[in-house]
Order: C-alpha cells, then sequence, then structure tokens
C-alpha cells in the first residue's frame, strides 16, 4: 500500500471510532503485538477498540476495501500463537463487546457477543441451576470469541465436548464484510453444518459478533477420586480399566512427578508427593446414578492397586484437587525460565507408549519434560522445559517439541486436541493431513476469503512466519492469573 | 458416463465415477428417498462399499466404510455394550453410515449427549472434483484444520460423497425404562416437559407424540439398573400425574417404532424440523392453517426437532406448506418425499447462503452434486 493510501486508510479508521479507540503507537500496541506463546511477535499497523458489532463490521470492511489483513483479538491467552497479530495489519479488540444478551432458561441457551469472558456465561447462568461447559485452564480470562476460534475444550471434554459442541447460531462477518447468520436455537439443524465448520476455523472465516451457546444443567452432584500410583504406567492402565468397565466419567486426568511437585508446591493441593502418577477421576451426575456408578468406579480403581486413594470429602475438598490440577503449568513453569506446552493427541490405549517414548525424547535431547494430561481423551500435554540463555537450549527445546508432535501423528493421533494450530503447528498440518486434504482446505479458505486477509498466515504451512524469539512465560501467567492446560 | 463402476467398492472407484459425472448423487441404503431422487441425476450406488475397517471399544472410536449398513455398526457395538449415541434413524429399514451423516437426521436418543455432529470425529469423501479428501482425525479429540467431519454433517451428498466416517461411540446405559403420560394437551404436555427436564433427574430421550387422545410425554431414563427405580420414581413425582411405565422389552420396542417411523404412514412423507420448546407453537399454527391438525407429528428430542408425516394424498399441498413455513421460520427436511416433491429436499427458511455458496464453489465447483 502506497503511503497516502495507508494515511487515507488510518484516517478513515480513526473517522469510524475516534482517535482514542485507533492505537497506532508502538507503546499503545505494545501489548497486543503477543499472545500466550510469547515465542512470537509482531508489529501490527493498529489496534481498533471496538464497542459494538456494527464497528466490527465497519473496520472489516473498511479491511477489505484496503487489502489490509486483520484479526480479531480477545484476550490473547492463545497457546498457539492464534492471536498474534498479522504484520501490518489491523488487530480488532473485542473485549468491550462483553454483553450477556440473553440467558434463556426453557431453551437453555445464552446469547452472547464474543468479548465475554468464558467463566462470565456460567456466572449468568448459575441462578438457573445451568452453566457452560467446556472450561479450558484460562476460563477466568479467555473469552468466548476467542474458544469459538479454536475449539478450546478443557478438562471436561469426554462427555459434553469442546466448544464447537456447544454452540448452536452466529452472526458473523465474512472477511469481505458480509454479514450473514447460521445456525439457530435449536440443538438440530438442516443443511451441511456451516456453524460446526466454522468453530475452530482460527479467525480465517471471518469474526463472530454474536453467539448462541447451549447451557447444561448444573450436576447435582460430584464424585471426586484421586489415585496415586508408583508408576506412571499404572495410571494409564487404571484408565483402561475404567473405560473398558462401562463407566463415562467426566473427566480423567494424570499428572506425573514433576507436575505433582511443582502443583503442591505451588498451591498446596494436598497431592502425594512420592506418587510416580496421579490420577484423577470425576463422576458427574445426579445423585442416585453417580452413587452406584461410585461403587463400581472405587472397586474397578481398586483393582488397579494405588498406593494411596483419597475421596474427595466436600465440595471445598474437590476444588483444591482441581486447583491443583489446573494449576500445574504455571506451577511447574517456576521450575524453569522458559517451556513450551504441546497438545498431541494419541489413542487412548496407547498413552503409556506415548509417555515412555516422550522420556527417552526427553534423554535424548537432554531437555525434561513434564506431563500433564487429560488421560480420558488421550490429550497430551508434555511441557518442555528449557533456559532460553543457554546457547541451544531453544533450538532443542523445539526440536523435542516437534519430534513430540511426529510422535503423536505416528501413533494415529492429532497434532493438537484443544490449542489449535495458529502460528506453532503450521509445518506439522502437512505431516497429519496430505496434499489433496489441505487443498481441499485451502480451497475453502480461498472461496471464502480471496484475499486470505482474515487472520492471514495462521493454520497453513506455507505461510510467512514471524521471528522466533524465546518461550518466556505469558505475562498473565506469570502473575498467576492465567495458567497453561 | 463411460466406463466409471456402477457400484463402486473403493474411494477411488467413487472418484473415478464423481469425475466422470456432470450430475451425480449418491445413494446409500435407499431409505431416505428425497435426498437421492434427483431429476436427471445419475444415482451412485455405494451399498458395495461396506464393513466395518476399525472398531477400537477402549478408544470409543469405530470406522465403517460409508455403505456399511448401521444394523452392522449397532451389532458390533452392542456386543461390547457400546452405541451410536445420536441414535440414528430408520437403523433396520437399511439405513446406512454415509446416509446417516449425510442426512444428519438423528433419533430421540440424542438428547442425552448429542447428534451426528458431536460424535463424528473424521470422514474420507470424494469432492466434486473427484479429489479423495480426510479431514478430522479418528482419536475422540482434534483440533487440527478446518471441521470437515461437520461440514459433511447434513451435507445431502451435494457437498462430497462420503467413503467413510469415524465415529465417537459412548458405553450403553445398563438398564433403560420409560414414563408414559398419556393424551395432554400440548401446552400441558410442554410444560411437563420443561419441569421433569430442569430436574435433576438425567434424561435418554423426551418425546411429545401425536396421539388420537391428545398428546403423549414420553421420557426415557437410563443407567446403572440398580439406581432405576429410584431415578424413575423421582422423574414420575414431578410430572405430579397418571403414569405408565415401560421397562425391558417394551421400552426396547417402543423407541426402536420411533426410529423407524413406525408411526407414519408408510406412504406419507416424512419431515424432519429443528425447533425448541418455544417455536413448537409455531409448527402447530403453521399446521392449522393448512388444514393439517390431524396430520402424525412427534416432538422429539427434548422438543429439539419434530418430525411430521404429511399425508400422500396431500402432496400437491407440500409448496403451501414449503411457502408457510418460510413465513414461520421454520426449516424442514424432507427425509422421505415422493419424487416429484424430492428435487428440493429443503423446506420453509433458509440462512447462511452466501456462506454454503462460497463453500459449494470450493468442493464442487462445477455443480455435479447440484446446489443447495
Amino acid at each position: 500500500m502506497a503511503t497516502t493510501d495507508a494515511a487515507d486508510f488510518l484516517d478513515a479508521l480513526t473517522q469510524r471510532l475516534g482517535p482514542e479507540r485507533v492505537l497506532t503507537g508502538a507503546a499503545p500496541m505494545a501489548a497486543y503485538e503477543s499472545d500466550a506463546l510469547t515465542a512470537f511477535r509482531a508489529r501490527p499497523r493498529a489496534v481498533v477498540l471496538v464497542d459494538s458489532a456494527e464497528e466490527v463490521v465497519d473496520v472489516v470492511r473498511l479491511c477489505a476495501a484496503a487489502n489490509v489483513p486483520f484479526l480479531a483479538r480477545g484476550s490473547g491467552t492463545s497457546l498457539s500463537g492464534g492471536s498474534l497479530p498479522v504484520h501490518d495489519g489491523v488487530v480488532i479488540a473485542m473485549n468491550r463487546l462483553n454483553r450477556i444478551l440473553e440467558v434463556d432458561p426453557v431453551r437453555r441457551t445464552a446469547v452472547v457477543e464474543p468479548g465475554v469472558v468464558n467463566l462470565a456465561v456460567s456466572d449468568a447462568a448459575e441462578a438457573y441451576g445451568l452453566y457452560y461447559s467446556p472450561d479450558p485452564s484460562s476460563q477466568s480470562v479467555c473469552t468466548i470469541g476467542g474458544n469459538l476460534a479454536f475449539n478450546s475444550g478443557g478438562a471436561h471434554c469426554l462427555k459434553y465436548g469442546m466448544t464447537s459442541n456447544h454452540v448452536l447460531g452466529l452472526k458473523v462477518v465474512l472477511p469481505d464484510g458480509e454479514v450473514i447468520e447460521i445456525g439457530s436455537d435449536s440443538l438440530e439443524s438442516v443443511g451441511p453444518d456451516l456453524v460446526g465448520l466454522f468453530v475452530g476455523s482460527e479467525g480465517l472465516f471471518g469474526i463472530a459478533t454474536k453467539i448462541t451457546l447451549r447451557l447444561l444443567p448444573k450436576p447435582e452432584t460430584y464424585f471426586t477420586l484421586l489415585a496415586a500410583y508408583d508408576s506412571l504406567a499404572a495410571a494409564g492402565e487404571a484408565v483402561a480399566a475404567v473405560v473398558a468397565s462401562g463407566l463415562l466419567p467426566g473427566a480423567m486426568e494424570i499428572m506425573d512427578n514433576l507436575a505433582i511437585e511443582a502443583a503442591e508446591a505451588a498451591v498446596g493441593a494436598g497431592y502425594p508427593l512420592d506418587a510416580e502418577g496421579l490420577l484423577i477421576v470425576e463422576l458427574e451426575g445426579e445423585k442416585q446414578q453417580v452413587a452406584a456408578e461410585s461403587e463400581l468406579l472405587l472397586e474397578v480403581v481398586r483393582r488397579s492397586k494405588p498406593y494411596l486413594e483419597h475421596i474427595a470429602s466436600d465440595p471445598d475438598d474437590r476444588m483444591r484437587i482441581w486447583k491443583g490440577r489446573k494449576s500445574a503449568f504455571s506451577a511447574v513453569g517456576r521450575l524453569s525460565p522458559d517451556y513450551i506446552v504441546q497438545d498431541g493427541v494419541v489413542p487412548r490405549s496407547r498413552l503409556g507408549e506415548a509417555l515412555t517414548k516422550i522420556q527417552h525424547l526427553g534423554e535424548e535431547h537432554r531437555i525434561r519434560v513434564a506431563n500433564v494430561f487429560h488421560a480420558g481423551d488421550g490429550n497430551l500435554h508434555p511441557l518442555i522445559l528449557f533456559d532460553g540463555r543457554v546457547e541451544g537450549e531453544l533450538e532443542r527445546a523445539e526440536e523435542l517439541a516437534g519430534e513430540i508432535l511426529r510422535l503423536c501423528i505416528d501413533l494415529g493421533g492429532s497434532i493438537t486436541g484443544e490449542h489449535g494450530v495458529g502460528m506453532e503447528k503450521r509445518q506439522y498440518l502437512g505431516e497429519m493431513f496430505g496434499e489433496a486434504d489441505l487443498d481441499a482446505m485451502r480451497r475453502i479458505r480461498m472461496a471464502i476469503d480471496p484475499g486470505e486477509l482474515a487472520n492471514r498466515g495462521k493454520m497453513f504451512p506455507d505461510a510467512e512466519a514471524p521471528a522466533l524469539l524465546s518461550h518466556a512465560p505469558h505475562p498473565l501467567e506469570a502473575a498467576g492469573i492465567i495458567s497453561r492446560e | 458416463m463411460t466406463g466409471a463402476p456402477s457400484r463402486p467398492g473403493s474411494a477411488a472407484e467413487v472418484a473415478e465415477a464423481v469425475g466422470g459425472a456432470e450430475r451425480i448423487v449418491p445413494r446409500g441404503g435407499g431409505t431416505k428417498p428425497a435426498l437421492w431422487s434427483v431429476e436427471g441425476a445419475y444415482v451412485l450406488d455405494l451399498s458395495a462399499l461396506s464393513g466395518i475397517t476399525e472398531y477400537l471399544p477402549s478408544e470409543y472410536t469405530v470406522t465403517a466404510l460409508a455403505g456399511t449398513p448401521l444394523a452392522d455398526v449397532d451389532a458390533r457395538l452392542a456386543a461390547k455394550g457400546q452405541y451410536l449415541p445420536f441414535d440414528p434413524l430408520l437403523v433396520e429399514a437399511g439405513s446406512t453410515v454415509g446416509g446417516a451423516v449425510a442426512a444428519g437426521a438423528n433419533g430421540p436418543g440424542r438428547l442425552r449427549y448429542g447428534g451426528l455432529r458431536d460424535f463424528l470425529l473424521a470422514v474420507t469423501f470424494v469432492d466434486g472434483r473427484g479429489e479423495i479428501v480426510r479431514g478430522g482425525a479418528k482419536v475422540v479429540k482434534n483440533a487440527a484444520g478446518f471441521d470437515l467431519p461437520k461440514l459433511m454433517v447434513g451435507s445431502l451428498g451435494r457437498l462430497g460423497v462420503l467413503t467413510e466416517c469415524t465415529f465417537k461411540v459412548f458405553p450403553h446405559p445398563e438398564s433403560c425404562a420409560t414414563l408414559r403420560v398419556a393424551g395432554m394437551a400440548l401446552d400441558e404436555a410442554i410444560e411437563a416437559a420443561g419441569r421433569v427436564g430442569a430436574g435433576a433427574v438425567e434424561i435418554e430421550c423426551l418425546d411429545l407424540a401425536h396421539g388420537l387422545a391428545g398428546w403423549d410425554l414420553e421420557i426415557r431414563i437410563g443407567g446403572r439398573s440398580f439406581a432405576l427405580d429410584a431415578r424413575l420414581k423421582r422423574a414420575a413425582d414431578l410430572l405430579d400425574t397418571d403414569v405408565s411405565t415401560l421397562s425391558d422389552d417394551a421400552d426396547a420396542r417402543h423407541w426402536r417404532a420411533r426410529r423407524e417411523f413406525g408411526w407414519a404412514s408408510t406412504a406419507a412423507s416424512v419431515l424432519k424440523l429443528p425447533l425448541t420448546p418455544a417455536t413448537a407453537g409455531a409448527l402447530e399454527q403453521v399446521l392449522a392453517d393448512l388444514d393439517a391438525s390431524q396430520v402424525a407429528r412427534v416432538y422429539s428430542a427434548g422438543i429439539q426437532q419434530a418430525f411430521v408425516a404429511w399425508p400422500a394424498e396431500r402432496v400437491a399441498d407440500l409448496p403451501a406448506l414449503d411457502r408457510a413455513l418460510s413465513e414461520a421460520k421454520l426449516t424442514a427436511l424432507a427425509l422421505r418425499a415422493p419424487a416429484e416433491a424430492a428435487n428440493q429436499p429443503i423446506l420453509g427458511h433458509r440462512t447462511g447462503g452466501e456462506l454454503l455458496r462460497r463453500v459449494e464453489q470450493a468442493l464442487d465447483p462445477a455443480g455435479r452434486f447440484g446446489r443447495l
């Protein structure tokens, strides 16, 4: 874009939003240059703070007319670099679009703006005995718009699914400024599932401005069991046994010794420090059903011979157990100046094999790896610890990260369970999918956004990459406000 | 078209057939004729593309070729105490894996954990250019790439010909039973349904069936046998009226008949309509305005969808129904309909047109599958 055109474009933005909501200086834009994947940093042309859906539409139309790339940003908690600015593009900051427009207890839906924080939806639904199910560890700050773009998950996805399974209807600004509505208030639909296509498209299809979410009745009761094992494999086998028993727990999580140690030091969850593998299993639902299921669960878990078991005695005890789990990653981060979180998925029955191989790979690369994972759905979260100040460590850590992703692909899994491809895993998408598969996805992208304006450079392997800097913790993470899952 | 196999036995043969066709529509078990009876189109018979390619009970995943009868999948899963939680329709009639996904048709049991969109993990399909495309992953959690499996749910064979699907499966409840209240007024039944739905008891199915004496409210509860009686009683207490109970075989038979459309005349067109308890009244009004208040119908899956049996003798009124539905902002999918009504299986209100057009352009630029 010629200088005069560039100036005209900024003028048009300023005219529409007012000067105080168009940030262009290095200092005010600094907070937007990166997200929770701090390895990457990029300087946008401008950051605009929008107040309404109409403003989003107008900004997108101005960008489209001037051929300027853009992306929407919520709280910037993406672990895959999904909300990293496009160099010289516009960042549309959505946080002010944070109204909960409606909670309907009969339909069990909430209609929200994209800047609403995940946990705020459950808070608003609580009065009706309802909640919003997807629970990413960053749920106290991450926004629904970001959850939607990356199909975020959490610890409780096995039974009720990820974000995608809880979005019913959308109002969307396509990358050329066209506004469409897809889906409805109903759980059912007719015709191709366009809502399903849009969720998890990582911002490449445009921006959702109004979102209808499905709410679930709050479980009447929980049964939370902690079991400690003297090997990680034994904990893994217990998960297999629970699955084989026909039970369907709401969550099944495993932590290894390094993660236990760190979580314990951070929040004092009461975890046994000498355990090599710690299993958390949680049943949820109505009282009679959970009572009947918990007997079977105890029987099955006892057969797996944990050396210690603990049943949450009350809601506070349960919260303490979960607090340890949810803080595990930021806690492990204290053991190391830098770290990379991975998010691969393997078939559940190959968890043990995957963990052993990850351990060997770590030893080979002389890098420590801690493990916390959603065992119920095979979603690993190896945490690769390194010190960026030591020459060569960053490179070795990156190499190890790549080999872990390849391992997941080789075992028949996925490179990402819930963090998305974003900037981080672009080069591995082509290893998971064939050329024809990627080509079909690219064709869809190009048909929807021929100028590749919406979140340009993300997801697809061939896009240009910004400079790799380091793997320092996100500022919110350092402050203990968010954590990695 | 010449030389292309009429009954392809592999994805490559499907690709060959699609590449050589001007206008082509896939057909699985043939149980939903409104989706493949397209004038002038070559009907690609997928029944030879059959077989369960991988079943891993411990992974909660099953993979089958698109022409595999759902009855085969059901039987394999049942032997391991598992099931397809979206509760497919017309299983005994011969419905196939690909047909179910393409129709996006879920049964009453979808209420408990979700529909096809929530349980389809991976797909292989042949797009309109004759390319074999894979999407998703054969594991229960995945966020890599665009969600092509979801796009194929409800695509009606117009975005690609499915050749293989992987589903997430769940353990089947140990036992189930159904509470039934007969002869309610619709308002009363919807209100009672809401009361039970808002209670703590977790429900497998909740249907309102239109009968001669009014509406029958049917609530199915499933889980550990040991706790079932207490839970049935708890739900019945919320109904506060005369309740009968269907157990064991009677319960199973009842819901099987519901899924097989045993309540609709075989000559009738069967339509599926997404709605909510708040919009059921709008459909009732549409039917009343068309003097069709007596047609057989069911509000299913917690009143999230209606199935309407439109009588054979009133086929000529389908265009009027289409217009009335549009005005009421309701949408319908004809699952079963006579050939003359089948060229456009979607009736009533449409959304997302511009996005759909772009996706169609990407996957089927020549329009071989026709446009929705």
